[in-house]
């Protein structure tokens, strides 16, 4: 050795490596779904899907950057309603008006972040749960976009998304799984991107990561925006796949945010992993008691309650616990070549 | 019996020891000082006795009981009190009402409004100023007040002398004696060595978790004092 | 003269506002906990009084009797068997724990009150109005909740100052580890302050379903509302909680007078015009309850 120390910093691990390729396997064969599968199959996975981004990007905010808001439901519905306007009123192919639609939901989210971000901790929670009621009490103002009683996709515009019924939902059902895959990948690239270490930080301590210089400010407004983006893109997804919003609809506290803080919490807040698991719990919970009207939510709830209290990690944070998987490394790991001992570890 | 018995006492901040096994007794009627440098483990000590460190090994046994996990707030009301290091007064209460909240747990005993304004006649000037609007000489008669108001059997003083001027701190000092004399048995935590020694009537002193020498302030040497106290031969 | 009645309707419905909100900023005062359930218990405190109003005939205003005990050691026993355990340096536990109860129970209320719509009678009080000179006239149930409320602070503020109960209450909420070392045991003043906020929470569910339909679904708006009285008043000001929850009232009139559609949304404008102008407060008062 020419006297430097034989260490290399890495990300990936053993685990991380072959929960890729099984991720790669899994994901040929969604993609695949619309050649064999039904349409009921295809309905489900894409709901899925905008699950698993919404939690993403709840997770996002709450579980890294430690901004815990009940009104995301704004931007699911902000970005529906832009779908609606964008391919309406402005004649854009509704895929485009998809992708645009996050960009507004981002826009808007900085004016947002100016109000709420004066409330700390829990008031912040109930300042985004305000925004949300404002937002939903605007757009039942708006009669050109059927003020309380919603409006529905012209047929015109949705031709314009495939010519058939069935390409028409092949579509939409790639174009969810896109989203989803997209949404994983936009966290996965925040928490390794320069705010990434500065998020862990802030999950971590808040006070602690404010003494050592993170620019906390800052890096949570970004969060807060890119989340925005991502939110408002499956807003516009959803009701894509609806095809009629309504303020009620789109607005949904229950829906769009107690839904997903339950997956989040129950799969494990602040790890990628957690929402999957999270959403896998939801959607089986669901097939099973759903028939149980609302104590399906008492259930949900419940489990939700006992988990925040006795596993505050979730399900997930018990299995990388107990077996020490990561399967979305994003921390970085000092790895020594064979021959070198750190002091004191064996 | 003695008032107060620990046995191989450790005290833990996570993975951080910072007593080593104390072995201290306290007979009642005693007034005994802690001394030690900063970071010695006295305050943890103390904090240790009041049921406030959760990670504990050991024994401590106060007037006969096993304290073993007795919450805080249970000690309390065995007859234990914290003047606490830096006072900690309520802000949003008065003089009166900081001492008379130290009379929470309604022990029967000498101490009462009367006999603590009667103690610190200057309390009863500003009985209803903020606590937080006091000198700092003041603030601590309030904190002794407080924990008087609980008439403890052992009274558990923290740094009294932290922070005051020198005619402060011999004011404080002067009412020890008494507080002994209406029946409290005192420990005191000092870095002020020369105040500790002239009120005592036993000496510990801690060096990193652990007793480096005990006895009575007459019997020991100032040599012994400054190695136990430093760790160090005198040069 | 239509603008004046307009205004003191607003100052009245103020009145039921504050009282939503008192609870809600006592239990913030001394343990720091917001209870995003809040408005649910208001909503659960309406549904106990129907059920005692309906079982056994009881008048509405009679049925405080029952609730306001039943509320308050449901309190106790809500705080110290759950909500104590979420309480520490993580804001996640305490706020998500609260949401979850929220959702459990206005689906418990919906799974044994069904989403009807309620209303409790209280023999013809709902409906009578006191004449005031200049040929207005104002509900007597409205001014009889404004007067409860200004009672309700009074009294809490009594309380606070005045008695070894509110002392300990102020005590533990400046400083909790050293509340203990006076012999103070957290868990029970905390369960104590959830008790007296739900003997509140009590009065306020009444009051709301003898003056307005209710079912198991409006517990969320009624906390917001709590909330913005809260925040425009100032956090730790029990009056100016009062006078938050009077501006959001007569914003809301006034809003529902220009556009019934705009009642709601003009509260909501007004409270993030406070927020953004005075982010805290307009009578904030600095370290007390």
């Amino acid at each position: 050795m020419n006297g430097h120390p034989a260490f290399s910093v890495e990300r990936s691990t053993r685990t991380s490596r072959i929960g890729s390729v099984i991720g790669a396997v899994l994901l040929l064969v969604l993609i695949s779904v619309p050649f064999w599968g039904g349409r009921a199959e295809m309905r489900f996975i894409v709901e899925v899907c905008y699950y698993l981004a919404l939690a993403q990007m709840w997770n996002l905010l709450a579980g890294y950057a430690g901004l815990v808001s009940v009104g995301q439901q704004a931007f699911v519905g902000f970005g529906g309603y832009m779908l609606f306007v964008l391919s309406i009123f402005l004649g854009l192919n509704p895929l485009l008006a998809l992708v645009l639609a996050g960009v507004l939901s981002a826009a808007v989210a900085v004016p947002t972040a100016l109000v709420v971000f004066r409330l700390r901790g829990a008031y912040f929670a109930i300042g985004t749960w305000v925004m949300a009621e404002v937002y939903r009490l605007l757009f039942a103002q708006v009669s050109a976009l059927g003020g309380g009683s919603g409006k529905s996709l012209p047929v015109a515009i949705v031709k314009s998304i495939a010519a058939s019924r069935s390409l028409r939902e092949m579509t939409v059902y790639w174009v969810g799984l896109a989203v989803a895959v997209a949404a994983v990948g936009l966290v996965y690239a925040v928490l390794r991107s320069r705010h990434g270490l500065a998020l862990t930080a802030i999950r971590d301590s808040e006070r602690a990561s404010e003494s050592v210089g993170v620019e906390n400010f800052k890096t949570k407004l970004w969060v807060y925006i890119v989340a925005a983006f991502g939110t408002g893109m499956v807003g516009a997804l959803i009701f894509l796949e609806k095809l009629r919003i309504s303020p009620d609809a789109g607005f949904n506290l229950l829906d769009w945010t107690a839904n997903v803080i339950f997956i989040v919490v129950i799969g494990g807040i602040g790890t990628i992993e957690g929402p999957f698991i999270g959403v896998l719990v939801f959607f089986l919970l669901r097939e099973l008691f759903a028939d149980l009207g609302s104590w399906y939510l008492i259930l949900l709830g419940a489990v939700a309650v006992v988990i925040m209290l006795k596993a505050p990690q979730g399900i997930w944070g018990l299995i990388a616990e107990r077996y020490n998987i990561h399967l979305f490394p994003v921390h970085r790991r000092l790895l020594l070549s064979k021959d070198d001992k750190i002091p004191g570890e064996d | 019996m003695s008032l107060l018995q620990t046995r191989s006492l450790e005290a833990f901040y996570g993975d951080f020891q910072a007593l080593f096994g104390i072995d201290m007794t306290v007979e009642a009627g005693e007034t005994v000082a802690i001394i030690g440098a900063n970071g010695a483990g006295k305050s943890t000590f103390l904090k240790a006795l009041c049921g406030l460190m959760p990670g504990l090994n050991g024994e401590v046994r106060f007037d006969g009981l096993e304290l073993g996990d007795l919450t805080a707030h249970a000690i309390v009301r065995l007859g234990l009190a914290l003047v606490p290091e830096g006072r900690k007064l309520f802000q949003s209460l008065s003089v009166e009402e900081n001492l008379l909240i130290g009379a929470h747990t309604k022990r029967p005993g000498p101490w009462t409004l009367e006999t603590v304004y009667g103690l610190f006649p200057m309390l009863h000037q500003r009985r209803h100023a903020p606590g937080t609007d006091l000198s700092g000489g003041q603030q601590q008669m309030v904190a002794i007040g407080r924990a008087l108001m609980s008439n403890p059997k052992l009274l558990l003083c923290d740094e009294l002398s932290l922070g005051l001027a020198p005619v402060v701190i011999k004011d404080i000092y002067e009412v020890l004696p008494e507080i002994s004399a209406q029946g409290s048995t005192v420990i005191i935590v000092e870095q002020d060595i020369n105040q500790a020694m002239a009120v005592s009537d036993k000496l510990y002193c801690l060096q990193e978790g652990r007793v480096t020498l005990q006895g009575h302030p007459d019997s020991v040497t100032r040599d012994q004092i400054t190695q136990a106290y430093f760790g160090m031969e005198q040069a | 003269m239509e603008w004046v009645s307009t205004i003191i309707q607003g100052v009245l419905l103020g009145g039921l506002y504050a009282l939503f909100a008192t609870g809600l900023s006592l239990i913030f005062g001394v343990m720091r906990l917001v209870n995003i359930a809040h408005g649910d218990l208001i909503v659960l405190a309406a549904f106990v009084s129907l059920a005692v109003v309906s079982g056994l005939g009881l008048d509405p205003l009679m049925s405080l009797v029952i609730v306001i005990p039943v509320m308050a050691a449901f309190g106790y026993i809500l705080q110290r068997g759950l909500l104590n355990y979420t309480l520490g340096n993580n804001i996640l536990p305490p706020l998500l724990v609260t949401f979850g109860l929220s959702i459990i129970l206005e689906n418990v209320l919906l799974e044994i009150f069904s989403a009807d719509s309620q209303r409790l009678l209280a023999g013809g009080l709902e409906t009578a109005s006191l004449a005031l000179p200049g040929g207005l006239a104002v509900g007597t149930f409205p001014v009889m909740i404004f007067v409860s409320a200004v009672a309700v602070i009074a009294c809490l503020q009594f309380m606070l100052y005045r008695t070894a109960l509110g002392r300990v209450f102020r005590a533990t909420s400046d400083d909790q580890q050293t509340a203990q070392l006076m012999g103070i045991d957290n868990r029970h003043v905390f369960a104590l302050a959830m008790a007296v906020a739900l003997a509140i929470v009590a009065v306020a569910g009444v009051f709301m379903a003898i003056r307005t339909n209710f079912d198991p679904s409006v517990g969320p708006a009624r906390l917001i509302y709590a909330f913005e009285a809260v925040i425009i008043g100032g956090l730790g000001n029990p009056w100016g909680t009062l006078a938050g929850g009077v501006i959001l009232g007569v914003s809301q009139a006034i809003g529902a007078k220009i556009n019934p559609g705009w009642q709601i949304l003009a509260g909501h404008i007004v409270f993030l015009v406070v927020l953004v102008v005075r982010p805290r407060g307009l009578f904030e008062k600095v370290q007390d309850l």
